[in-house]
């Protein structure tokens, strides 16, 4: 101690932070991360510049909601993508419809009923798998299990995007769970609750704010897949909004159908597409939050 | 395998605990009737007999304290009473656990049943991220009570009852995660009230506070124990001379043999007056426990 004093400088205590390599390896770690950050921000910002700047000028209130796509080689003010974003919204939909409670009830089986028993650990282990499969074998697999007996439809991309969502939404929700403390369930069994009434009433309502953002996150993966749209919904230029039959069109394979045209029309419709698709995502992200934050506004 | 269960035998052997373990020393029948009776309880975890042997009797309206050092038993003992150790799935009940002449662990009891009866209060405190009105109403709505008057006045009253109405009345609509330590479990209190139970279990249920919020919830288990009866783990020994009846002092036998492996369980020494235990303790382990020479 008397060492350490003597050693300070006569003015007083010295509350520098201590030199020396220490503080080297501070300012280097700091500088990397500003360098990542920095370089992170280049293709984000790329992206988002490059769709506004050429896809703003082919959005109008026509483009939006006009019911035909005209042929390629029309420049973009005929026709617009009415039939892609109403396919988008309703595949897209109803896809979530059968994944986000099937997939939530997945996850709330493997994190409060499963325990260690086999079923829960196959089915954890599954959804690990299913993450990791490339989307287009999910089209396929349905291609030969549904398109091949029943026609192409909006209802078969809707049953390849579930197949899509279902790992990802499991997998989301079982985080959230387990995230919750046990304390909490032990509090609601204290009072008599029964099981089902603990998940119901404490669990998930702990859990719900992270459960809607892993389910949106997944919706809007799920919009812009391509690969398993083509092999289910085929293409149509025309309106059809009869999500059960007939060919159908969503955003994404409609960007992917126009970019490769050389026709500076398709390119248009393509880049304009793909800021709707953004839009729609961004919408869906912001009511994620909103939802979430209404959800879990007495858990601080 | 038989010879496995020799073995088993023989540290059984070894742990049985001289006389004073056999026959505790229950208090006399002086008080109410009996509300819990267990007979040769041993607790399991798994293959780990985390407690061993314990028979004691706790009696109505009357507030009885657990003490001892740590790994003892006492909270498992107590999370006994209310079934809560049916929620880990590894652990065993052996011997008669009774409640009001019923056997807790006879294969036709609802454990759901049994806690809405006896209610407990956690080491920390852990109000639902839900506001502070819906911690409190949440028990009587899942037993089914529904009215928006019926439940404002339950809210109200378990809340006077565990002090905290003056503190909350204007912001009931707030979050019940955003009060103090002292606070929150003053709410886990009047949440477990809320569903009038016969018996509160409560586990070191000061062990997060300062010793004003500490005084307060003492002070509050006086106020109520006219009504209840209280069981309380407490590894503070002041407090269980403050505020109990009865005391009742686990500690822990080792195989002391040498290789001996995790053969260590929780035992009852004494259990008595709270006066007695303290004052004029029978097991000499007791009295070095509570003069402070040991644990």
């Amino acid at each position: 101690m008397m060492a350490v004093a003597s050693e300070q400088p006569a003015s007083g205590v010295d509350l520098r932070e201590p030199g020396g390599w220490r503080r080297t390896k501070n300012q280097i770690a700091t500088v990397g991360m500003w360098i990542a950050f920095a370089v992170m921000l280049v293709p984000l910002g790329f992206v988002l510049v490059t769709v506004i700047a050429k896809g703003a000028s082919a959005i109008s209130w026509q483009f939006l909601t006009n019911s035909t796509i005209p042929v390629n080689v029309l420049p973009v003010t005929y026709g617009g993508v009415g039939p892609a974003v109403i396919g988008t919204l309703e595949i897209t939909g109803f896809a979530a419809l059968i994944a986000i409670p099937l997939g939530v009830l997945g996850g709330v089986y493997i994190n409060e009923y499963g325990g260690n028993h086999v079923l829960a650990r196959v089915i954890n282990f599954m959804a690990d798998v299913m993450t990791g499969v490339p989307s287009i074998i999910m089209g396929l697999f349905i291609f030969t299990i549904w398109v091949l007996h029943f026609g192409y439809s909006g209802l078969a991309g809707s049953f390849a995007l579930a197949c899509l969502m279902l790992p990802i939404v499991i997998r989301s929700t079982y985080e959230m769970l387990r995230l919750v403390p046990d304390s909490l369930r032990e509090a609601s069994y204290a009072l008599g609750a029964t099981k089902a009434r603990v998940t119901v009433t404490v669990v998930l309502p702990a859990a719900i704010g992270g459960i809607v953002s892993g389910a949106l996150l997944a919706v809007a993966r799920a919009a812009g897949e391509t690969a398993p749209l083509i092999f289910t919904i085929f293409v149509t230029q025309t309106l059809n909004s009869n999500l059960f039959s007939g060919a159908n069109t969503a955003l994404s394979t409609l960007i992917f159908q126009n970019a490769t045209q050389p026709y500076t029309g398709a390119q248009d419709r393509a880049w304009g597409s793909a800021l709707t698709l953004i839009a729609i995502a961004f919408i869906l992200m912001i009511a994620a939050r909103l939802v979430t934050a209404r959800f879990s506004r007495y858990s601080q | 395998m038989e010879q496995q269960e020799q073995q088993e035998q023989k540290v059984t052997a070894k742990l049985q605990v001289p006389e004073t373990t056999a026959t505790p020393a229950v208090a006399p029948a002086t008080a109410g009737s009996e509300v819990f009776e267990t007979k040769n309880v041993s607790i399991y975890y798994g293959s780990f007999r985390a407690v061993t042997d314990v028979s004691l009797a706790i009696y109505e309206n009357q507030i009885t304290a657990f003490i001892g050092p740590s790994g003892c038993g006492k909270t498992t003992v107590l999370r006994t009473l209310n079934r809560m150790n049916d929620l880990i799935p590894s652990a065993r009940v052996e011997g008669d656990v009774h409640y009001r002449g019923a056997s807790l662990y006879s294969k036709s009891v609802s454990p759901t049943a049994v806690r809405r009866r006896i209610g407990m209060v956690f080491q920390k405190p852990n109000p639902f991220p839900k506001s502070i009105y819906e911690n409190v109403a949440y028990g009587p709505r899942i037993n089914g009570i529904r009215g928006k008057s019926r439940l404002d006045e339950i809210v109200e009253r378990s809340l006077r009852q565990a002090a905290l109405w003056d503190e909350v009345k204007d912001r009931m609509g707030k979050s019940g995660l955003g009060l103090s330590g002292g606070q929150a479990q003053r709410l886990c209190i009047a949440r477990t009230l809320a569903v009038e139970p016969d018996v509160v279990l409560m586990d070191e249920p000061c062990s997060a506070l300062d010793p004003i919020a500490t005084g307060r919830i003492e002070d509050l288990m006086q106020e109520i124990k006219s009504r209840y009866t209280i069981v309380i783990v407490t590894h503070n020994m002041q407090q269980a001379t403050r505020v109990s009846d009865r005391t009742a002092f686990f500690s822990v036998l080792r195989d002391e043999r040498p290789g001996a492996s995790d053969t260590r369980t929780g035992v009852l020494v004494e259990y008595g007056a709270t006066q007695q235990i303290f004052e004029d303790p029978h097991d000499s382990r007791t009295q070095a426990y509570v003069t402070g020479r040991m644990g």
